[in-house]
């Protein structure tokens, strides 16, 4: 399968290695990954903070860009979020850009998603040989229903033990401006969620979403913990011969 | 006895940030909203599918009401006088404040009992009545407490939620006898003691009052039935000794028929206070010839409603029955509580509520819509779907489009000329790639704020795009 990568604005520029795993990941599992180089933003922070016609104009950047795609993964849940549950609302209804976006929208998915349901498969082959939790992300959780999609492919990871993040459903606290414009409340929130997941004996903990993990995680290392965060995709990307070289 | 005011209270990030501070109603919170996730959560899940169900129907007569309101509310008069009651509409807080206090005047009493309402709470009636020399008594316990306390109420449902059993112990033991039967000596602060003091304090005024004031949780518009669901009787002691009434509702608060109601008393009880039903519901229609109230007014309070009425986005807010579940799934409002959001309406509720009756012209009600990480707890929890989330982001594109900070517009608009075009971002990316060394651990401004509590991430040496531009190359 041919399957278009939108990477995001803040893993391309912040988290490269986790596009790397994505590519690593697909190609590994036989698959074709394309990256249309006119993509940027999917214009999440511009809707969330009340700027609704920059968030239009980078909507129909982005249908632009993978309007052709049979599939288009992108390794963060609210960002395929915003671009199939916010996208829609827009247009104007039966506008051009509402359209495209119903046609386009069912054929964006998270990764975890794309491999579960798309290419059904939960084993994909990786090793990661540490303690692990998960948290899952508001928009993997409640806005994509993303469900035990994240934990089965967790599980199947040889290796991985996955312990249980207490008070798992709770928001982290990021939530974009959020995180600056009520500062005091979005660190209270984080050092909660990072507490939480010290007390569970974990070296990694894990999201669909590096935006939460980059909150989570400032957190974390301001504490000088030795919890570290990283993206799923590059736990399901990691196999034994990697281990092995590194 | 008058009531505190949140006038002057200091906009929602300021008032945030010394609330989490405060670890003693932190913990108070923490403790009594999960306490509270839990019962709800286990009473929903035992509906299984049907909950869902139950919520698209609460959600269709809600709406359906809403956009034929003119039609119900004029239906809803007629059932009330038809009924013996009078009717009264008031356009805003001070109309809705002169007709009670003209109406109990006119009883010749300077003392009112009251039921827990949020529509007097929200008009700030017991401070206009004060003004016209007469008492107003609050009988929900936790509504007394706050008052007792010249507190602020922090909840919709518990009034007195951030309240500890020893701070509520002090306030019944200092203020008690100032306004009526004092508090036993040696009051302990266990619960069951606590709730006979306020019964003793409670029941000489019940068998005292003459007038009773009260709100409604719903208003049958083909029956002209007034129903108020409570858990203690206190309400309902209001609503059948005096010998006049005066309730004051909402004009969102109708629903159409009798057989509506069944929708939300089951709706209602198991969101609020986790239970499949609650312990007293009264429904009085009119008067009854030698039963309870000789005399019933019906106040009908717009107070900005007509307004919300006329936002596509927003009007669903009109859709709240005031069950509290919002605020305690709120992740924001566990850890700063209700008095931050300046208004009677806290939590997410409040934060779409407040601005939109308000109308945004104070720095504080624009800070409202910003009170949120839009988890959509919210909405996941609301029993008549309000997506909460959807109306934040509506309102801060109100704001955004009138009032946005100038270093919040700058932030902006770079983003959007670097995200305009893929050259733009690639050149930003290298330029941060180069200086990915000098950048302090403390930064100034807008970003100060992340990193006075976090670390920002190292800055890669290459963006994901170089990397796939060099491997294209490459191959
Ligand atoms: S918005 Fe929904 S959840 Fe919140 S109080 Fe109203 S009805 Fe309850």
């Amino acid at each position: 399968m041919r399957i278009a990568l939108f990477i995001t604005c803040v893993n391309d520029t912040l988290f490269p290695d986790t596009g790397r795993a994505v590519v690593r990941l697909l190609e590994r599992l036989g698959h074709e990954v394309v990256f249309p180089t006119g993509q940027t933003c999917c214009g999440q922070m511009h809707y969330n903070t009340g700027y609704r016609r920059p968030a239009a104009r980078l909507a129909v950047r982005f249908v632009q860009t993978f309007e052709g795609a049979d599939a288009v993964v992108v390794p963060s849940a609210s960002c395929a979020a915003m671009i199939r549950e916010h996208y829609p609302k827009l247009g104007r209804t039966g506008s051009r850009l509402s359209r495209r976006m119903a046609d386009l929208g069912p054929r964006v998915y998270d990764l975890t998603e794309f491999l579960v349901d798309v290419l059904q498969v939960t084993d994909v082959g990786a090793y990661y040989p540490h303690k692990v939790v998960y948290h899952p992300t508001c928009h993997g959780l409640r806005f994509l229903g993303l469900g035990d999609r994240p934990y089965r492919l967790l599980r199947a990871v040889r290796g991985l033990e996955l312990l249980e993040l207490p008070g798992a459903t709770e928001c982290c606290g990021f939530g974009g401006t959020f995180a600056v414009k009520n500062g005091a409340v979005s660190a209270a929130m984080g050092f909660d969620k990072a507490r939480h997941a010290v007390g569970t004996g974990a070296e990694v903990l894990c999201a669909v979403d590096n935006s939460c993990l980059m909150h989570i995680g400032g957190t974390l290392s301001r504490q000088r913990s030795g919890l570290r965060i990283t993206h799923i995709a590059e736990i399901l990307a990691s196999t034994e011969k990697e281990y092995a070289t590194t | 006895m008058s009531s505190a005011t949140f006038l002057g209270m200091p906009p929602f990030p300021e008032a945030a940030r010394s609330a989490v501070e405060d670890s003693r109603t932190r913990h108070n919170l923490h403790k009594a909203t999960h306490t509270i996730r839990g019962k709800r959560d286990a009473v929903v899940g035992e509906l299984g599918d049907d909950w869902q169900r139950l919520r698209a129907e609460g959600e269709a007569v809600k709406t359906h009401t809403l956009r034929h309101l003119d039609h119900y509310l004029e239906k809803l008069e007629e059932s009330v006088r038809r009924a013996g009651g009078t009717v009264h509409w008031a356009a805003d807080a001070d109309e809705a404040n002169a007709i009670v206090t003209r109406l109990v005047k006119q009883t010749g009493e300077s003392e009112v009992v009251k039921v827990k309402s949020m529509a007097t709470q929200e008009i700030e009636l017991n401070n206009a009545l004060e003004a016209a020399g007469i008492t107003a008594y609050e009988t929900d316990l936790a509504e007394l407490i706050v008052q007792l306390g010249e507190d602020l109420p922090s909840h919709i449902l518990v009034p007195a939620i951030h309240l500890g059993r020893a701070q509520i112990r002090e306030i019944f033991l200092d203020k008690m006898a100032e306004w009526g039967v004092p508090a036993p000596e040696g009051l302990t602060d266990d619960p069951r003691a606590l709730a006979e003091a306020a019964r003793v304090h409670l029941r000489e005024l019940f068998l005292r009052a003459k007038v009773a004031v009260s709100g409604a949780n719903f208003a049958v518009a083909d029956s002209g039935t007034l129903v108020v669901l409570e858990s203690e009787g206190n309400g309902r002691m209001c609503l059948t000794l005096p010998e006049t009434l005066i309730s004051v509702v909402g004009i969102e608060k109708i629903v159409p028929t009798w057989s509506d109601l069944e929708v939300f008393m089951q709706l209602l009880p198991r969101s609020s206070t986790g239970e499949r039903m609650n312990p007293y519901t009264s429904t009085w229609t009119g008067v009854t010839p030698g039963d309870g109230p000789q005399d019933f007014h019906l106040v009908l309070l717009d107070n900005g409603r007509t307004d919300v009425l006329a936002d596509t986005v927003g009007r669903q807010a009109l859709r709240c029955i005031r069950c509290s579940a919002c605020l305690n799934i709120c992740p924001v409002y566990e850890r700063t509580g209700g008095h931050a959001y300046g208004s009677v309406y806290p939590g997410p509720i409040g934060a779409i509520l407040t601005p939109q009756l308000k109308g945004m012209s104070s720095e504080a009600d624009r800070a409202l819509p910003y009170a949120s990480s839009l988890c959509g707890a919210c909405y996941d929890v609301c029993p008549v779907a309000i997506d909460i989330p959807e109306v934040l982001v509506h309102l801060r594109e109100q704001v955004a489009s009138t009032e946005a900070p100038l270093g919040e517009k700058a932030l902006m608009a770079g983003a959007e000329a670097v995200f305009g075009s893929s050259t733009a971002l690639d050149a930003a990316q290298r330029a941060a790639g180069v200086m990915r060394g000098a950048v302090p651990k403390h930064l100034p401004g807008l970003a100060g704020k992340w990193t006075d509590t976090r670390d920002i991430p190292d800055i890669p040496e290459e963006s994901f795009r170089k990397w796939w531009n060099e491997r294209e190359e490459g191959r």
